[in-house]
């Protein structure tokens, strides 16, 4: 166990002052790409915020399933079959046909080419169960289905969030998928997320429509709002147009009467039918509407054909720019809670990071000191080795560019004041061997194989709680379990290697001056 | 040598009596969850006006209708933690806040640290803090069960109940909050224990093939104390690394490193008490460890 060939004694060495190199360039900056990497700060060190959304699929399934009674109805007229009775319930579509047919229509439902249930032969699953419960038949999304409409929901509003939250311009925002229904955001260096939560809590979803007091309208009606709350109006519920016309929108200011408002741009499509629209509808009012809400209703007075526009409502300058933002970023499929926040603020923690310094370099002394007390000469060389560990450990974290958190310098701490054990555990051994071994060479080398095994059992045991604590845990406490479990490696590897190194060089100089520990 | 072995009865009553203590005590007064772990807002501010204190800050707090508020010093003079449940998951709880506090304060405040957890989220991160602890025990008994006979295993798991049951009953006699780095303290410690138990029965193993004379009583007291002082030794240096984090670390870090202390201190003393007792009363003797050699 303390042979080391020259080949080897090279390579701890080239290892070793690499890691120590990857990690000092955290301190210093290198041209080089390849020792330009920092550890990354989490966000409760460096400040800024992290947000938790779901979204909520409800009113997206409610909306397809509404959108699939008139499929069905037109599908099936087509075929000469009647459905009657066609109503959704509690995410269930019932209706009734009649008893020779019935058969057919289930068939058509259950075919694997249906044409309208796409089958997903990966999955072997249709998007529709149907069920005859005997008094009528009952179509609901299946597992499957309802799988896919969620990850497409969700690929939707990533898109507009990332959107969305670029626009607002913070640095290096980190949006990711969580599950199949939440979307997590992380915004570096924002301390107060105020606006981008409430921009991220719209759906800004933009129709305009004719305010009709006529309650019969071909399309039904409904009462909205206004946005302060003061009034009502009866909206016709046919869309002129919608968001997805619009190809532009800015915040402006209104010079005849100084007023901020939004002007957008319409695509071909859009100008066509809102030139028509305001060509009919001269004098009528006309409702924006977003989100459920009434912002305004002017009155039409001429027939816009250019395709450009402006919405008025007693915005602030703030308050145009973001519905500007928001009109530009497009509407969110569904609407999105906010169901976790976590934010800190930027002195807390630099505040945060002094504090695990000082801890850090407090208890490295305590244990340095404890060490050269107990073992002298030995507790030198583990101090040093520690220090060495440390680097390593450090470089390793920068090398794949970790994220420490301030449990993650806990676990820095606690690493270093349990990396000891391993070499207490061997000078102990060695301690016994001298007992009744005259030889320093033998006892040593004795003393490093017997320990071995309880070395590596401890070890795997600390090492199966961090890596449960990786997959289990979640943001701060992962980087507790990252320096926790890498720790231990670097310290295996400082222990077998240096440690033994200079043990060995030491030894087998003064193999012959009695008992060495 | 120092006769552990004296003790075994006397300490295995103690142990027995601190978990039967430490259970009634999480079954009847409970623990103090966290946000995390309850669902809730928390809030922690900074002052630099004398005219902010804990009682005027209640005072505020306890006009905007938020249910059940508690306002705390937390670490220097001039921060606050406050906390609240948030029932309703109002969205705007924030800012509304900050209106009011404003009105009352001016500028003379800061939000250092808010926190939102809704209902669901708590109610997951307390699942899989559940499961994580669960799996992590089942796992260190599969590992040991393994590496040693299922003596050794029982033996190792009933220290580690112990040592997790004990320090979440300290955690409850002195309502300490329960949040998620505690979870993180408590698998550390499961591992740091097993650590600590796996070097004293890779000696009574050790001991048990090279002796066939002895009886597992004498066994367990000499292997004891052939690792006593590798024991302190790691004990003191994790020790000294903890009380570091405890009183240099900050406050964020305060009950994690308490409950990381306690654990160390009861997984030194299980692996002793606990441990080898098991070996003892389940008459452990060469056999059982020869027998798998045998196999092998």
């Amino acid at each position: 166990m303390l042979y080391f060939s020259k080949l080897r004694i090279v390579f701890i060495t080239i290892f070793s002052l690499l890691f120590v190199l990857i990690a000092s360039s955290n301190l210093f900056k290198f041209d080089d790409s390849f020792f330009d990497k920092k550890i990354n700060l989490g966000l409760d060190l460096q400040g800024g915020s992290y947000l938790l959304l779901e979204i909520d699929n409800e009113p997206v399934i409610e909306q397809k399933l509404q959108n699939l009674t008139t499929t069905i109805r037109n599908f099936f007229k087509d075929k000469d079959i009647r459905i009657n009775n066609i109503k959704i319930d509690k995410q269930n579509i019932f209706f009734n046909v009649s008893e020779e047919n019935k058969q057919q229509v289930i068939e058509i439902f259950e075919d694997e080419n249906s044409e309208i249930n796409p089958y997903y032969p990966r999955f072997k699953s249709h998007q529709l169960e149907i069920e005859d419960t005997g008094l009528n038949l009952k179509i609901n999304f299946s597992r499957q289905g309802l799988i896919n409409l969620k990850t497409s929901s969700q690929d939707q509003a990533i898109e507009i969030v990332r959107r969305r939250v670029d626009e607002v311009g913070t640095n290096e925002p980190n949006i990711l998928k969580r599950g199949n229904n939440r979307i997590l955001v992380e915004l570096p260096g924002l301390d107060d997320p105020m606006r981008v939560k409430s921009l991220l809590g719209k759906t800004a979803n933009l129709t305009f429509r004719f305010v009709t007091q006529n309650e019969d309208d071909r399309f039904g009606v409904e009462k909205l709002e206004f946005e302060d709350g003061t009034e009502e109006a009866v909206v016709s519920k046919r869309i002129i147009i919608s968001g997805e016309n619009l190809l532009d929108a800015q915040p402006k200011m209104d010079t005849q009467n100084n007023q901020t408002i939004v002007s957008f741009t319409l695509d071909r499509v859009g100008a066509k039918r809102f030139g028509k629209a305001t060509s009919t509808g001269i004098g009528k009012q006309l409702a924006i509407v977003l989100d459920g809400k009434i912002i305004s209703a002017p009155v039409v007075r001429d027939t816009i054909a250019s395709g450009n526009g402006q919405i008025s409502g007693g915005f602030t300058f703030q308050s145009a720019t973001d519905l500007a933002l928001l009109l530009r970023s497009g509407a969110l499929p569904a609407p999105l809670e906010i169901i976790e926040e976590r934010t800190v603020g930027p002195d807390l923690g630099q505040d945060s990071i002094n504090a695990g310094m000082i801890a850090l370099s407090i208890g490295f002394l305590l244990v340095i000191i404890f060490m050269f007390v107990k073992y002298r000469f030995f507790g030198l060389i583990t101090n040093v080795t520690l220090i060495i560990n440390l680097f390593i450990l450090l470089g390793v974290l920068t090398l794949f560019e970790a994220t420490l958190t301030l449990p993650g310098i806990a676990g820095i701490i606690l690493t270093v004041g349990m990396a000891v054990d391993a070499n207490v555990l061997i000078f102990e051994r060695i301690k016994e061997e001298l007992k009744d071994e005259t030889n320093n060479i033998l006892a040593f080398d004795g003393g490093y194989t017997k320990s071995r095994t309880a070395i590596i059992d401890a070890n795997i045991t600390t090492l199966l709680a961090a890596v449960i604590l990786f997959f289990m845990g979640s943001g701060p406490v992962k980087g507790f379990a990252v320096t926790l479990g890498v720790g231990i490696f670097t310290t295996l590897f400082s222990v077998y290697f240096i440690a033994r190194l200079f043990t060995s060089l030491y030894v087998t100089k003064n193999k012959n001056s009695g008992k060495l520990i | 040598m120092i006769a552990f072995n004296k003790y075994y009865n006397h300490f295995n009553i103690l142990s027995g009596a601190l978990i039967i203590i430490s259970l009634l005590l999480l079954i009847f007064k409970g623990l103090n969850f966290g946000i995390d772990f309850k669902g809730g807002t928390l809030i922690e501010l900074r002052s630099n006006d004398t005219k902010i204190n804990v009682s005027s800050l209640r005072d505020k707090f306890s006009q905007m209708n938020l249910g059940d508020v508690s306002v705390k010093k937390f670490g220097s003079d001039n921060d606050f933690l406050i906390k609240f449940e948030n029932k309703d998951n109002k969205k705007n709880i924030i800012e509304e806040i900050k209106v009011n506090l404003d009105k009352s304060f001016g500028n003379s405040y800061d939000f250092r640290r808010v926190e939102n957890v809704g209902p669901k989220v708590s109610a997951e991160l307390l699942k899989s803090g559940v499961i994580a602890i669960s799996l992590s025990l089942a796992i260190m008994l599969i590992y040991i069960w393994v590496r040693f006979e299922w003596q050794f295993s029982l033996g190792a798991i009933l220290a580690l109940f112990h040592d997790v049951i004990v320090t979440l009953g300290v955690f409850s006699l002195f309502s300490l909050e329960i949040n998620l780095s505690i979870i993180a303290a408590v698998l550390t410690i499961v591992g740091y224990s097993m650590n600590d138990t796996v070097v004293i029965f890779d000696r009574v193993r050790e001991n048990l093939r090279k002796y066939s004379d002895i009886k597992i009583f004498e066994l367990t007291n000499i292997s004891i104390n052939e690792t006593l002082s590798r024991t302190i030794i790691t004990s003191a240096t994790t020790l000294l690394a903890l009380l570091a984090i405890y009183f240099f670390g900050g406050e964020i870090l305060k009950g994690f490193s308490l409950a990381m202390i306690l654990g160390v201190v009861f997984g030194t003393y299980s692996s002793i008490y606990i441990a080898n007792t098991i070996l003892v009363r389940l008459r452990v003797s060469q056999k059982t460890v020869l027998r798998k050699d045998d196999s092998k």
